[in-house]
């Protein structure tokens, strides 16, 4: 035999390992989550640690989500009338963490009030026991109503608030530290502009223990490459050392891979593109996986084979030999 | 890797004798180092330098060809482990595994062959059919051969640890110069002499650790056999991306000849969905070879893609001519909507026009090749640039209206823009390709 020394980074940075959700202190969760603290490459675990096993986030809306894919709603059927119940039916496929989406106070798909949000949130932490990210309905200025009240009424219970933004990140920001929260801090596929959201949020004090970065996911076929590249750049950075790229990345892949034609339209498109049902799920596992290799902490899931199949992936990803 | 300026002068006789042109030998090994001269312009350098140097300038991964003619592929050569760093050079050759006492081999070999789909413009395909010896015996993968070269032109991979067997495929196919998989530490004496008697690539297996594929390979090269594919016998997510990343490493890093190959990843999975997740992660890092078990369309198109995406260059996204296009046969009374050149947004954007039924007008800004949102962030789709663009194509002269479609995503620019473009009227189109149909059909008869 040959003798073949294998080539180890001797990496002096790490990333930032991230709680999700409290079980004490105003917290109601049955466990907690945390994702990051690797001090390699994803799952190199030949050459250093991956402490913590990437989780997996499946999204659930606060009201039924008629535009979307006729394969999730025929996947999700009558639970996706109600986002209790189809944040119970997650967690019963395995879900590690819900991520809420405040859709209808989007000012135009319902307007609902915060209060509104606030009793969504608050049926959605009873039905399960899992920590909650919670998106607003992405628009800034509602966002801003939305997730401050979110904030405050549920203290303590270390939700991750997203998205968190330069054009909003001090009230958001504001917010996750007065009533023991995290945000989601999420900049367009961009390493410097994802480093100086990082900056501005730790300059208001809060702790980069509660900051999860999204780095704005580009879904297999439409822009996936720009993302890819900017999470290698991002964690590269953070194993080298810049402390300010050190923090957990989450990727929305479930909703950016459906939004997509390929997922979305069964009928009138190329034969070669085979059979719906399955090319939905192979585009959002393929996307899940290649950002995974990237350097995904977290995926944001869509349909129920899709949380079944990331998750035998990163189990597979997670038993990588150690020496 | 490339050797330095200075380490190359170590190597040449130092005598400054100029026979070369250049007045001493320093300014000839600066040249050779930057590729401006050739070793052979110095009469004096040693037979042993010269295969010193020329295997110091070969690339530290082999490119190794597979097949003959218009779809021979290439793979390997590559320089970085990251593609920002650079760029990936030759992206994965993607074959799928047919069995010789397969009764429907003619059938998916035609399938494979002809499987065609277009993206971005571009017509993706597969590369290869890995023919392999299930029955294992000899006339029935000699005939299996046969079958699937009267139905397929494609590149071969020959799957068998038989000699006897690959000897009689390649009585059949050996003027394809298929690739032999695969010569182990049993076999390896007999597979090199086929692999030199029909000068073909072959691939190497060993599962039992990188030390002992490297072993092989050594035998192998001393054996006179060059073109080599490394299979390192790995199975499952982990312990491929652990070895294929070391691979990848030892070669560019390292400089480590022994293991200069591209890399063999077999795929195979039960559920289609599984061998999504198997192969995606190949293609991501670093298989030059991907061998599939299924040939469904929805597993191959959403990989086909996946591989365009990661060997796209990072510094030259894919775009289009920036200009005036007309989808169908517009009139004077058709839509015009403005995108920018990023090639998949106007292929989706061209592609959703096209399947409304309504011919329209597209006029594509030159935003350096970058989508709406990028561009946008980046200033480089603004109010300034849509005027500019509307008034350089000459589409005033070709309409009866002045009114203009900008994507959904910039709709704040629609004020800006109607100052820049006095008389017209901007009005603001859906955020997704996907919902122009709708919005063309329903909307603009009412404007």
């Amino acid at each position: 035999m040959t003798a073949v020394e294998i080539p180890k980074e001797k990496w002096s940075g790490a990333v930032r390992a991230v709680t999700l959700g409290s079980v004490n202190a105003g917290g109601t969760r049955a466990t907690t989550v945390t994702v990051g603290g690797e001090t390699t490459l994803p799952f190199l675990r030949f050459e250093g640690e991956m402490a913590n096993r990437p989780a997996i986030a499946v999204e659930v809306v606060d009201t039924y989500p008629e535009d979307w894919s006729p394969e999730l709603l025929a996947a999700w059927g009558d639970d996706a009338r109600d986002p209790a119940a189809w944040a119970a039916k997650a967690v019963e496929l395995d879900a590690d963490l819900i991520a809420l989406k405040l859709r209808s106070c989007h000012p135009e798909q319902g307007d609902r009030s915060a209060d509104d949000a606030v009793a969504t949130v608050k049926a959605v932490l009873s039905a399960v026991r899992v920590p909650l990210i919670v998106y607003g309905p992405g628009v800034a200025d509602k966002d801003n109503e939305v997730l401050v009240a979110v904030a405050e009424a549920t203290k303590g219970e270390r939700l991750a608030l997203a998205n968190c933004q330069d054009k909003n990140y001090r009230t958001i920001v504001a917010a996750a530290l007065g009533n023991g929260h995290l945000v989601v801090a999420q900049s367009p596929i961009d390493v410097n502009l994802a480093k100086q959201l990082n900056i501005l949020i730790s300059d208001m004090g809060l702790p980069l223990e509660r900051v999860l970065m999204d780095p704005t996911t580009g879904a297999l076929g439409y822009g996936i490459e720009y993302t890819y590249s900017v999470m290698e750049r991002l964690r590269l950075a953070a194993l080298m050392g810049d402390g300010m790229t050190q923090q957990p990345m989450i990727c929305t892949v479930g909703e950016e891979s459906w939004r997509q034609k390929e997922a979305r339209v069964p009928d009138g498109v190329p034969a070669e593109w085979g059979d719906f049902a399955t090319r939905g799920v192979v585009w959002e596992t393929t996307t899940a996986i290649t950002l995974l290799q990237s350097g995904a902490d977290i995926v944001v899931l869509r349909h129920p084979k899709s949380i079944d199949l990331v998750k035998q992936g990163i189990a597979d990803l997670m038993k990588g030999a150690v020496s | 890797m490339a050797l330095t300026g200075l380490e190359i002068y170590k190597q040449l006789p130092k005598t400054n004798c100029k026979e070369c042109g250049f007045p001493t030998c320093l300014a000839f090994a600066m040249k050779l180092a930057q590729k401006g001269t050739e070793l052979s312009k110095c009469p004096h350098v040693t037979d042993e330098t010269r295969a010193a140097l020329d295997a110091a300038a070969a690339p530290p991964i082999r490119l190794v060809g597979v097949g003959v003619g218009e779809r021979r592929f290439e793979v390997g050569n590559e320089t970085v482990l990251f593609r920002h760093e650079k760029k990936f050079y030759h992206q994965p050759g993607l074959v799928v595994r047919l069995r010789d006492d397969d009764p429907q081999l003619a059938a998916l070999a035609k399938q494979v062959d002809g499987y065609a789909v277009e993206r971005v413009g571009i017509t993706l395909r597969l590369d290869g059919i890995a023919l392999e010896n299930h029955s294992g015996d000899a006339a029935s993968f000699a005939k299996a051969v046969e079958t699937v070269r009267s139905a397929s032109t494609l590149p071969l991979l020959l799957l068998s640890e038989d000699p006897a067997a690959t000897e009689a495929a390649l009585t059949i196919a050996g003027q394809d110069k298929p690739l032999l998989h695969a010569a182990t530490h049993e076999n390896w004496q007999a597979m090199a002499e086929l692999a030199k008697k029909y000068g073909c690539p072959l691939a190497v297996r060993d599962a039992g650790g990188l030390g002992d594929l490297a072993e092989l390979t050594q035998r192998l090269g001393g054996a006179g056999v060059e073109d080599l594919v490394l299979d390192a016998g790995t199975r499952g997510l982990s312990d491929s991306l652990a070895a294929f990343t070391q691979l990848r490493r030892l070669a560019l890093k390292k400089n480590f000849r022994p293991l200069g190959f591209p890399i063999i990843a077999f795929a195979g999975a039960e559920a289609v969905e599984q061998e999504a997740v198997l192969a995606a992660e190949a293609i991501a890092k670093y298989a030059g070879i991907v061998v599939l078990d299924h040939s469904e369309p929805c597993l191959l198109y959403p990989l086909i893609t996946l591989r365009q995406n990661i060997y796209t260059d990072p510094q030259k996204p894919i775009q289009v001519e920036p200009r005036l296009y007309e989808v169908g046969s517009p009139t004077a009374d058709s839509p015009l909507l403005i995108t920018t050149n990023f090639s998949l947004t106007f292929f989706s954007v061209s592609g959703e026009v096209e399947g409304s039924g309504k011919p329209c007008w597209l006029l594509v800004a030159d935003a350096d090749g970058q989508s709406v949102l990028t561009s946008w962030a980046a200033g480089k789709f603004d109010a300034e640039k849509i005027a500019k663009t509307v008034k350089e194509s000459g589409v005033e002269t070709k309409l009866n209206h002045k009114k203009l479609v900008i994507p959904g995503h910039v709709a704040s620019l629609s004020g800006e823009t109607e100052e820049e473009l006095p008389g017209w009227k901007i009005l603001v189109g859906p955020r997704e390709a996907t919902d122009i149909p709708n919005y063309i059909k329903t909307f603009w008869s009412t404007v």
